[in-house]
């Protein structure tokens, strides 16, 4: 079972094959027999999985249960559930248990899917190879020496190791892709504000965006079309008709025009990954896509201005972390500075203190003109640079990032870190949609392809992805990891 | 030297949204505590804003009342500080582009003059909670119910020169959102508080001295008494050589003084950056012209029309316009007994006496607009005099009666008009005072009048007071004469 899409397994379930508490099951108990090794889950909400699985199977002898009804999925312990923990991967809200339910898990309930737990996460959504979790570092199902990426590596990894047939995962610069290419699955960043960002605990609120984790595109176009959608209670999603995804999953692709940014084909790629991706490249034009080389020309200055507008955003709404109301305290404060000051201290981890640190300063009376409204000003020429480029051209495609998966513990240095996400960030701070998926293997470990679109280009985005994968298998290769431990 | 002071007023008014500005909580004063709080007041992980429309109006109505710019567009900010009560560690507020631009108020001196104060900008915000120091032993208690209580920061220029000034633009501000009706402008409960921006300057010099803020000044009274005391605290300091510090200071009512709270070197660095949960919010003209369209007449045009209209003297149509509730009344009073004048005289007369003397509001009033209206119209048409009146309203007050007809009827207050019954009582009166009669007949004319007092009283006394003046007048001096 747990070799199979959503589609199929959704398919299954339909035709009686097997129950959604079988199916359920089976993959609670990969996740008992795996996860000691991969570490990919923070909380497994076991009991609460097989009752909603009871639930979906009755509504299905009903006759009243809908596409992925009785589906067992995965969230990023980044979305608020109602009674169980909710941490961000901090020891900041290791004691926090949700009293509601994130608009997105709210949905995907109300779809009849089932929550196994909740995945494993850099602290916060900051970083890009899980390493900066208080729960611990998740490993890579494809190869257990190197990360799985950040921020949602513990979604990417149980998914890739067949855990989990699809999770939810985050992306802020970069969360959902940038795993999704290190563990061979297909992740989706939606246009900023077509998923409600409700119960998503905030990182960087103008970039955060929710999207789907899943072995392919199809399986994703069926989860999108649960979880998109304007919600009222999130001002910054879009008041905007929700197509039906997997209606146009089909449509050829003869005539698309594919632009190539020359900027993501420069230094630091590592000549593997371009090999894959000019491969993949080829395969579209085998499927009637023409190809051209476009320019973004404000590229290298995406990570700068990320760096400016990610952490002023995050210092401030990290400040209701403050051991007065939930979350981590510190044992006898001997007054309110001191409850501030070590209850921070002694809750957050290092990456998320320098990013308060840095977001702090550039927010700062004398510094806010030169980095705050500079950085924006540069996120508007980003913003063009896409629209521009999508005059000439239907979809970007490129790297999902310049290497495949590295070792654990390999970048020590923040900075050779954060140039990990230089084909991903720009894409947040424009607002379009990204996917990535799988496009072959360097050295074992897999390699994503990026398309991006247009805002709202979703549709089509995932039209492009499904095509690439009727036409070839990456997407269906699975790690030994995932059958040594079935 | 002569001295001049400088005032500017930040007024926070609280606005009468049912819900809060960023949630749906409700914003009921007086619950227990954290009872109406909900997750987004809470700043739990994971909640967002989104903004209350009705706020939006009330504000917008401000703007226009006080015939200010509203910008198309503006945006809410976030005010980041740490403190227990703020559960965010920031305040969203409006720093940049509030939602009101510049505007201007008229405000009335005691004197009866009139001086126009521009306002700055306004802003909306939301409250904090309040930190509660008392019965927790030594430890503090949060309540935050008050959290996202909609604000409205009212923001002046410096164009108040005395105490009295600025407490008369207190007074105006506090009429315009009480006629507005977006704010119960109730200053004990919170409902308005204020922040005062004081410096003093040689009289004539033309740049301003440096300004200390004093906070937390919640009365009418209250903001005379710290802008007295701050003033001659700032006068003695520059005279004794010293100079004045920017720094924000506290007043305390108990001791009728201002004290140093923080200086400019201690002040915050709020990083006020743009709110990236919230979009800008842009009104168009329609929705402008919709609101405009529902402004209840204001204040000052209230009192223009009083007087303008009505014929009220200047003080008089001050008076009456000084509150909604006020003006409501009285033009009620107006509207059913039909004399401005009369019904200005006892809604100021007899009504505010009896209220002051049991300290209640004009809303509390025991008396109603329509029994004041229909006792004044019973004098009007002679059905009772002015003194009978002034039991029956007293009668009214008490509750003994559902009306003024019904008072004067079961008291038989009612007025004899009846020439013959009022000629029988005269003439015993006359044949009761055979000395004064003759007194009269030898009394040179012109000091005759003054002598007709006298029958006027007995007659009265004899009727009980029920025997119209004017007749008992007329008929007397006929009889009276005709002895002569």
């Amino acid at each position: 079972m747990h070799d199979k899409t959503v589609t199929q397994l959704a398919a299954a379930l339909k035709s009686g094959e097997f129950s959604s508490r079988e199916l359920t099951s089976h993959f609670l108990q990969r996740i008992e027999q795996a996860d000691g090794t991969l570490n990919s889950f923070i909380t497994v909400t076991a009991e609460q999985a097989l009752n909603q699985a009871d639930v979906a199977d009755q509504a299905r002898a009903a006759g009243n249960a809908g596409t992925l009804a009785g589906i067992p999925l995965a969230l990023k312990d980044i979305f608020c559930t109602h009674g169980v923990k909710t941490s961000c991967g901090s020891k900041m809200l290791d004691n926090f248990i949700a009293p509601y339910d994130a608009t997105v898990v709210e949905k995907l309930s109300a779809a009849g899917t089932i929550s196994l737990g909740k995945t494993n996460m850099d602290e916060f959504a900051m970083g890009s190879s899980n390493e900066n979790s208080y729960f611990g570092a998740v490993k890579n199902p494809w190869d257990l020496s190197a990360v799985p990426g950040g921020s949602s590596g513990g979604s990417a990894a149980a998914v890739a190791a067949g855990l989990v047939p699809a999770a939810m995962g985050t992306d802020t610069g970069g969360s959902i892709r940038q795993p999704a290419a290190f563990c061979g699955i297909t992740g989706l960043k939606p246009t900023y504000g077509r998923v409600s960002r409700y119960g998503i605990i905030a990182y960087a609120s103008s970039l955060d965006q929710a999207g789907p984790m899943a072995r392919s595109a199809e399986d994703c176009a069926h989860l999108l079309n649960v979880i998109a959608g304007h919600d009222v209670r999130d001002s910054t999603s879009v008041a905007r008709g929700v197509p039906d995804y997997t209606e146009t999953l089909n449509a050829p692709l003869s005539g698309l025009k594919i632009g190539l940014p020359k900027e993501y084909f420069g230094d630091g790629l590592d000549p593997e990954v371009e090999k894959a991706v000019r491969e993949a490249v080829k395969v579209y034009e085998s499927l009637g896509a023409t190809v051209r080389e476009v320019s973004l020309p404000h590229t290298h200055y995406a990570i700068p201005a990320y760096y400016v507008i990610a952490p002023a955003e995050a210092s401030s709404n990290l400040s209701r972390y403050d051991g007065v109301r939930f979350g981590h305290r510190c044992d006898a404060p001997a007054d309110l500075i001191d409850l501030y000051t070590r209850s921070r201290a002694e809750g957050f981890g290092e990456e998320v203190k320098r990013r308060i640190l840095i977001g702090t300063h550039t927010l700062s009376e004398g510094f806010f003109d030169a980095y705050y409204t500079k950085a924006q000003k540069v996120r508007r020429l980003i913003r063009q640079d896409f629209l521009d480029a999508f005059e000439d051209v239907d979809v970007l495609m490129g790297p999902a990032s310049p290497t495949p998966a590295f070792d654990l513990g390999a970048k020590k240095d923040p900075v050779s870190m954060y140039l990990q996400d230089i084909y991903t960030i720009a894409v947040n701070l424009a607002g379009i949609p990204g996917i990535s998926v799988p496009a072959g293997f360097a050295g074992g470990r897999p390699i994503g392809l990026q398309i991006l679109g247009t805002h709202f280009a979703e549709a089509q985005l995932l039209n492009v992805a499904h095509q690439f994968q009727q036409a070839t298998d990456w997407h269906l290769k699975l790690p030994a990891f995932a059958e040594e431990n079935a | 030297m002569q001295w001049e002071t400088v005032t500017g007023l930040e007024v926070h008014v609280q606005l009468a949204t049912r819900s809060k500005i960023f949630s749906g909580a409700s914003t009921a004063f007086g619950a227990e505590p954290n009872t109406q709080a909900c997750a987004v007041d809470l700043g739990l992980p994971g909640v967002l804003p989104v903004l209350n429309e009705q706020a939006v109006a009330m504000a917008v109505q401000f703007g226009l009342a006080v015939h200010a710019d509203i910008p198309e567009v503006s945006v809410f900010d976030r005010k980041n500080y740490f403190y227990p009560d703020l559960p965010k560690g920031y305040q969203t507020s409006q720093m940049y582009h509030p939602i009101v631009g510049a505007g201007e108020v008229e405000i009335t001196l005691d004197d009866g003059t009139t001086k126009r104060i521009r306002i700055h900008h306004a802003h909306l915000e939301e409250d904090a909670g309040k930190s509660l120091h008392e019965d927790f032993h030594g430890m503090t208690g949060i309540d935050l119910n008050r959290a996202g209580t909609p604000l409205l920061e009212i923001v002046s220029e410096p164009d108040m020169r005395n105490a009295k000034e600025a407490a008369a633009y207190l007074k105006a501000i506090h009429s315009i959102v009480t006629y507005l009706g977006i704010s119960d402008g109730n200053m004990a409960e919170g409902s308005m508080r204020c922040d005062v921006n004081v410096s003093v300057r040689p009289k004539g010099q033309e740049a301003f001295g440096t300004r200390a803020e004093i906070k937390n000044v919640n009365s009418f009274r209250f903001v005379e008494r710290a802008i007295a005391f701050e003033v001659e605290r700032q006068i003695e300091l520059i005279e004794d050589g010293g100079k004045v510090v920017q720094e924000t200071r506290l007043f305390d009512p108990e001791r009728d003084e201002t004290r140093s709270m923080r200086t400019k070197e201690e002040a915050n660095d709020y990083r006020y950056f743009p709110c990236p949960d919230l979009l800008p919010v842009v009104l168009d003209q329609a929705y402008l012209e919709h609101l405009r369209s529902q402004l209840p007449e204001l204040p000052a045009d209230k009192r223009a029309r009083f007087q303008a209209a009505l014929g009220l003297s200047a003080y008089d149509a001050s008076v009456l316009s000084a509150s909604r509730e006020m003006a409501e009344f009285f033009e009620e009073v107006h509207r059913v007994c039909g004399d401005a004048k009369q019904a200005a005289n006892w809604v100021q007369g007899e009504l505010a006496g009896a209220l002051n003397r049991e300290n209640l509001s004009i809303t509390n009033s025991p008396v109603s607009a329509r029994q004041l209206g229909e006792l004044i119209s019973r004098v009007l048409d002679d059905t009772i005099s002015g003194k009978a009146a002034k039991d029956v309203f007293q009668a009214l007050w008490n509750g003994q009666g559902e009306s003024a007809d019904e008072v004067i009827e079961t008291k038989g207050l009612k007025q004899v008009t009846d020439s013959g019954a009022i000629e029988a009582m005269i003439d015993q009166v006359i044949a009761e005072s055979p000395a004064q009669v003759a007194q009269y007949r030898d009394s040179e004319p012109e000091k005759r009048g003054k002598m007709i007092g006298y029958f006027v009283g007995q007659v009265m006394k004899a009727s009980r007071g029920t025997a119209n003046p004017q007749q008992v007048n007329g008929l007397l001096k006929e009889k009276l004469d005709a002895l002569l």
